[in-house]
């Protein structure tokens, strides 16, 4: 199929046939990291305090600070990543509402990036011996299950995802690729801090193939300063700014892959031939960015499933229960074991 | 720091001191015991050999004697070699133990020592350095100072012209007259492939950059070949001159010289000429009140055969993994850290002051049409005179092997000579009258190469020449490119194969087929000519491959798979002796009519 | 807007005027010619090292590398005479001949550079044999497997590693037939600055680096029955997994011959 064809309907139809109990989305998991990540923000602006924050959701990146930025890990969001978050309410909230016993519960992750195999192993992401996700796979794995499951899957009907977790807004999909979590974080964030609707939420200064994008957003009085980075290269060159005091903006969003997650290490490999004559990244996000212009819900605290879990177990951003399961620590590491 | 002024004195005094180097006749009480301290000398003990006699000197209180260490004399088959000036009387073979006699009967009776004099192959005994043979028909430019001056002194370069050639350039001459006159020189690339050094010269002087590069190329490589380090070793300034004058041609105020570490004589040399010359202000900041300045930096090299490609040798100076560049862009125009730089090979450099003296006419009168001046060569193998040979283009490789190098030893005949090291080729009996220039070598399937000429008696097998060469290539392949990392290592399976006695009817036309293909596809230099040696043996010697395969015989015999010893039963007394020698009792008795 | 400057050449018989500063390579491709390439990633790795580009440049006594060198003007390219293809040929059996070729089992098979390259070629036997590479596979990693007796050495990943992600976790070690990529003291993936991003699997043209394979693990939770197995997908997954799934054949066949052309 061509390359940025949204499947989204063939590929539930076909985790159902694959047999899995229930197929949910981790754009809710991601419009649960907003709500987290949002708040953790306002907080610290507020507070003037580990100014700029960056976004916690790349594990690639996640590992690369910890080995080469350790003075800097407080500048880390301690958000977990939206699959993980989704994992650990999985196994407590919708086990406990659907009386199904925790520990019987496997989380199975479809995933862009083969970080994400090793973040599912990291001690921190668990939660009373549990590990919030039991098992990754890329979205090459699921292809190769699917073929060796005998679906045709060009041929499938769409379903839907499984309710009741299973809805999400337009703000969660356009997280996988650069400048979404960004886009999406602002979004909620505007109209926390305003109190009011948002005329236009699309922020195209986010949106782009470029490797560092500079933003200055004005919300109500203030004036808020985000850059998004995307590529470890890129990365580094932000790392150095903060490093050096230079940096002064408040907000930072940084993938390791170039491109954000829709260019992951678990993608679909494109040949050198496709890749020198198909611009592979604008294909896949200008797909997700569809997805969210088509979205009913576009901002991540109007999800009424958002909304229902905080208001019967979460409470509120940034609760104690919240901290519990939503939230981790980063620990500096050595760059060679040897 | 020396004004002009001051080195035209020591120019002066020094060369009137040192007169009796180079004039038999000088007139002057004193004597000066030339002692080789190259690395072949080293290695026999010259550095004892010199402390002997200035012992020894001492010991019998002999004045007026001085002990120089100098760089080779060439002949190193008679080394180690001792020379007394000015009588110029040459001791060949000498060890630490002959000093005691030399001073007593030579310096203090005035005799010769006989023993220890230099034969010829007819057995005349030679007195002087310039009676023998070996020397007669050698034309010294490059290697002018090489046994001349002690290579440690500064002084003693200055007192024969030293330094003389950069002041000429930065008073006298623009750029651009420099360039012309290396241009006219007709000077070509003695790192092998011979391309015109002025227009390399011109082509970074025009090259756009704020900041330019000297490179010196001293990662000498082939085997046998050690042309590069013997002028190091004996004439280092002349390097450090040359690579100033290249800087101020084409607006380069820095410079690098790539030396292997296994030539720690040569680093050393250059590194104390360097810090000589930074001394007298020589090297540094405005040299001699000009606006010209320059700085020299050694960097040492691993002894990766393809850090003698230049582009892997930037790599490598910048210090990552040595491989070669893809080319264009040249070095001139995107070299060292991407600037313009200039490479070239020590050899070259050290032709450069010569021709800023003697101008580019007497240059260009030396040597063939288009290959000009003198090449040296380290002339090795099956051949009596081994050792550093200077020649004019267009000598013969019959006058080099023979009349400069004293013909085969042991009694056997001529079989191949091969030029270029591994890139090269094998030349044949047939074409031992081709002159030696850069397209008569290519025109025969070898190559001109840096300078190693390595010659082969007929006890040596040439499918086993060539396979002894391409396993050089094979370990020495940097792994870049595909056609050279497995092709040639494909092609020394092949001729093991060969060589083992297991060599198959279409294996030569599979071995010439992959062979032209690595030629035509590798990526540099280093793969583009490996196949040479398999080549060239395959063009020349066709037939002793065919035995192999053919006939399961190496005529050579060296191939011992293929090895078939015969006993020609009509002088066969039967005594049994090699029957009851024979560690494998291949040899049985039996009736002589049955054979 | 400054003139862009145009460049003539000829390229299998067929006038080209292209502009300057492009690659051959490039140039046979505004003119539908397609040239094999192998270690060629587009601005990531246009180093020359496979030879599978190789072209004849009349005038020029080595073939040109197509993806590195620029046109010139008046240049005479012939990008698939015989003597090029058999050069392509030999380069391709020499890579072979240092390559596992367990195509059955292998991640890759059906979506690899190599294999399509031999099925190009038409490569039914290899002529040069001999030594193979030998190597242990590295699936220490959670994320990542390095097996590189698949490894061609086309470099795309180190390049990826160092220039694109800066990180400079592998790189090449050792020289000649014994080169090969290899991290900090040969150690695992595991334990060197590696970040688990993968993008080195994203360049590899064959199967030398994949990813940690964890069906399995997921058909052992599918089949035991005192799993409740919940599945969830992230956003990035839905836009690309399409791209591993090809219409069957018939669907083609309508569209083509629908409208009886």
């Amino acid at each position: 199929m061509p390359i940025g064809t949204n499947v989204t309907g063939k590929m539930v139809t076909a985790l159902k046939k694959l047999g899995f109990n229930k197929v949910f989305d981790t754009n809710t998991g991601a419009d649960l990291t907003i709500m987290e990540e949002g708040n953790e923000f306002i907080e610290r602006l507020s507070e003037n305090k580990n100014l700029p924050m960056i976004t916690s959701c790349s594990p690639g990146w996640v590992k690369y600070i910890e080995m080469n930025y350790t003075e800097n890990l407080k500048h880390l969001s301690s958000c977990k990543s939206p699959h993980e978050m989704y994992g650990a309410i999985l196994k407590t909230y919708y086990a406990e509402k659907n009386n199904i016993n925790p520990n019987s519960i496997c989380v199975v992750s479809v995933m862009p990036c083969v970080a994400k195999k090793y973040e599912a192993n990291r001690e921190e992401l668990s939660n009373q011996g549990m590990k919030d996700v039991d098992i990754v796979i890329t979205t090459r794995e699921l292809a190769r299950m699917i073929k060796q499951g005998n679906i045709e899957f060009v041929e499938l009907e769409d379903s839907s995802f499984d309710e009741p977790m299973g809805e999400a807004t337009g703000a969660g999909a356009i997280f996988g690729t650069t400048g979404g979590v960004m886009e999406a974080a602002l979004r909620t964030v505007s109209e926390k801090l305003t109190g009011n609707s948002l005329e236009k939420i699309e922020f195209e200064t986010v949106r782009g193939e470029e490797g560092i994008k500079r933003a200055t957003v004005t919300i109500g009085e203030k004036e808020i300063k985000a850059v998004v980075a995307h590529g470890l290269a890129n990365a580094q060159k932000i790392m150095e700014e903060i490093k050096s005091g230079k940096a002064d903006y408040q907000f930072v969003e940084i993938m390791a892959c170039p491109g954000g997650c829709v260019m992951g290490g678990g993608q679909p490999i494109k040949s050198s031939k496709t890749r020198m004559t198909v611009d592979v990244r604008k294909k896949r996000a200008d797909a997700l960015y569809t997805i969210d212009e088509k979205s009913v819900i576009r901002k991540s605290h109007e999800n009424g499933v958002i909304k229902k879990l905080y208001d019967e177990f979460l409470e509120k951003p940034g609760s104690h229960k919240a901290h519990e399961l939503l939230h981790t620590h980063y620990i500096a590491k050595e760059k060679y074991n040897i | 720091m020396k004004t002009l002024q001051e080195i035209a004195e020591i120019r002066k005094n020094k060369r009137e001191e040192l007169d009796l180097r180079v004039n038999l006749k000088a007139s002057t009480k004193e004597k000066h015991i030339l002692v080789c301290h190259g690395t072949g000398c080293t290695s026999s003990k010259s550095p004892d050999i010199i402390e002997n006699f200035k012992k020894s000197i001492r010991d019998n209180n002999v004045d007026n004697v001085k002990v120089i260490q100098t760089g080779c004399f060439g002949l190193c088959a008679k080394g180690p070699i001792v020379i007394i000036r000015p009588e110029d009387v040459f001791y060949s073979l000498v060890k630490p133990e002959d000093c005691e006699e030399i001073v007593k009967t030579h310096l203090i009776e005035g005799k010769l020592v006989e023993r220890l004099l230099c034969k010829e192959i007819n057995d005349s005994t030679v007195k002087r350095l310039d009676e023998l043979n070996f020397y007669k028909k050698q034309k010294r430019i490059a290697l002018k100072n090489c046994g001349v001056i002690d290579p440690e002194n500064i002084d003693e370069y200055i007192a024969f012209d030293g330094y003389k050639a950069i002041e000429k350039c930065l008073f006298e001459l623009t750029p651009d007259e420099i360039i012309n006159t290396i241009k006219e020189s007709g000077l070509r690339g003695r790192g092998g492939a011979g391309f015109p050094t002025g227009k390399k010269w011109e082509f970074t002087k025009m090259a756009k950059g704020d900041q330019k590069y000297i490179v010196c190329n001293a990662d000498e490589g082939d085997p046998g070949a050690f042309m590069d380090r013997s002028i190091l070793e004996g004439d280092p300034h002349c390097v450090v001159e040359a690579m100033m004058i290249a800087g101020y041609s084409v607006g380069a105020n820095k410079g690098y010289i790539y030396v292997r570490a296994e030539y720690p004589i040569a680093v050393q040399r250059f590194q104390t000429a360097i810090n000589q010359a930074k001394g007298y202000g020589i090297l540094g900041k405005n040299i001699f009140g000009t606006d010209f300045s320059f700085d020299l930096e050694i960097r040492l090299g691993a002894g990766a055969f393809v850090c003698g490609e230049e582009t892997a040798l930037l790599e490598s100076i910048e210090g990552r993994r040595g491989q070669p560049r893809l080319k264009p862009p040249f070095p001139a125009n995107s070299g060292l850290w991407r600037k313009p730089t200039l490479i070239n090979n020590v050899e070259t450099y050290a032709n450069i002051t010569r021709i800023i003296l003697n101008g580019a006419k007497w240059y260009a009168s030396i040597g063939t049409e288009n290959s000009k001046g003198t090449k040296v060569f380290a002339l090795g193998g099956n051949v009596v005179n081994t050792g550093l040979v200077e020649v004019p283009m267009g000598t013969t490789l019959r006058e080099i092997v023979y009349d400069i190098g004293g013909g085969i030893p042991n009694g056997r005949k001529f079989k191949a000579a091969q030029t270029g090291g591994p890139s090269g080729g094998c030349i044949p009996l047939e074409h031992l009258d081709t002159p030696i220039d850069y397209e008569s070598l290519a025109q025969i399937g070898s190559m001109m190469g840096s300078g190693g000429l390595i010659v082969m008696d007929d006890s040596k097998c040439m499918v086993n020449i060539a396979k002894f060469y391409l396993e050089f290539t094979v370990d020495e392949s940097c792994g870049k490119c595909t056609p050279c990392r497995i092709g040639t290592k494909r092609m020394q399976e092949i001729l093991q194969k060969i060589c083992d006695g297991k060599g198959e009817k279409d294996d030569l036309e599979k071995l010439e087929k992959l062979a032209n293909n690595i030629k035509r596809a590798s990526l540099c230099g280093l793969g583009q000519t490996a196949p040479n040696p398999v080549l060239s043996t395959l063009k020349y010697f066709r037939e002793e491959y065919t035995a192999h395969i053919r006939d399961k015989f190496c005529p050579a015999g060296e191939c011992k798979a293929l090895a078939n010893v015969r006993i020609d039963s009509t002088k066969c007394k039967g005594c049994g002796i090699c029957k009851k020698n024979c560690p494998v009792g291949a040899i049985s008795r039996r009736n002589k009519t049955a054979t | 807007m400054a003139e862009e400057n145009y460049i003539n050449l000829t390229i299998d018989g067929t006038q080209v005027k292209t502009k300057e500063g492009m690659t051959i390579l490039e140039a046979a491709k505004s003119v539908g010619i397609d040239i094999p390439t192998l270690c060629f990633l587009k601005d990531i790795n246009e180093v020359g090292d496979c030879r599978m580009c190789i072209v004849e440049v009349e005038g020029r006594k080595g073939f040109a590398t197509s993806c590195i060198q620029k046109v010139e003007e008046g240049m005479i390219i012939h990008t698939h005479s015989p003597a090029v293809l058999e050069a392509r040929r030999v380069i391709l059996d020499l890579i072979l001949s240092n390559h596992h070729k367990d195509c059955l089992t292998c991640s890759r098979s059906g979506n690899c550079e190599l294999q399509n390259l031999a099925i190009k070629f038409n490569v039914q036997n290899i002529e040069y044999t001999g030594k193979q590479s030998e190597h242990t596979i590295d699936d220490l990693s959670p994320s990542i497997v390095r097996d590189f007796n698949k490894c061609i050495l086309c470099r795309r990943c180190i390049a990826t590693c160092k220039n694109v992600q800066k990180i400079g976790a592998i790189d090449c070690m050792n020289r000649g037939f014994d080169s090969c990529i290899s991290t900090v003291n040969n150690q695992s993936l595991r334990d060197v600055n590696c970040t688990n991003c993968g993008q080195c699997i994203e360049a590899c043209p064959t199967g030398a680096l994949r990813e940690k394979d964890n069906t399995d693990e997921v058909w052992k939770a599918l089949k035991d029955e005192k799993k409740y197995v919940i599945v969830q997908t992230a956003p990035a997954v839905r836009v690309a997994l399409g791209e591993e799934f090809r219409y069957a054949n018939r669907y083609k066949c309508n569209r083509k011959n629908g409208n009886g052309s």
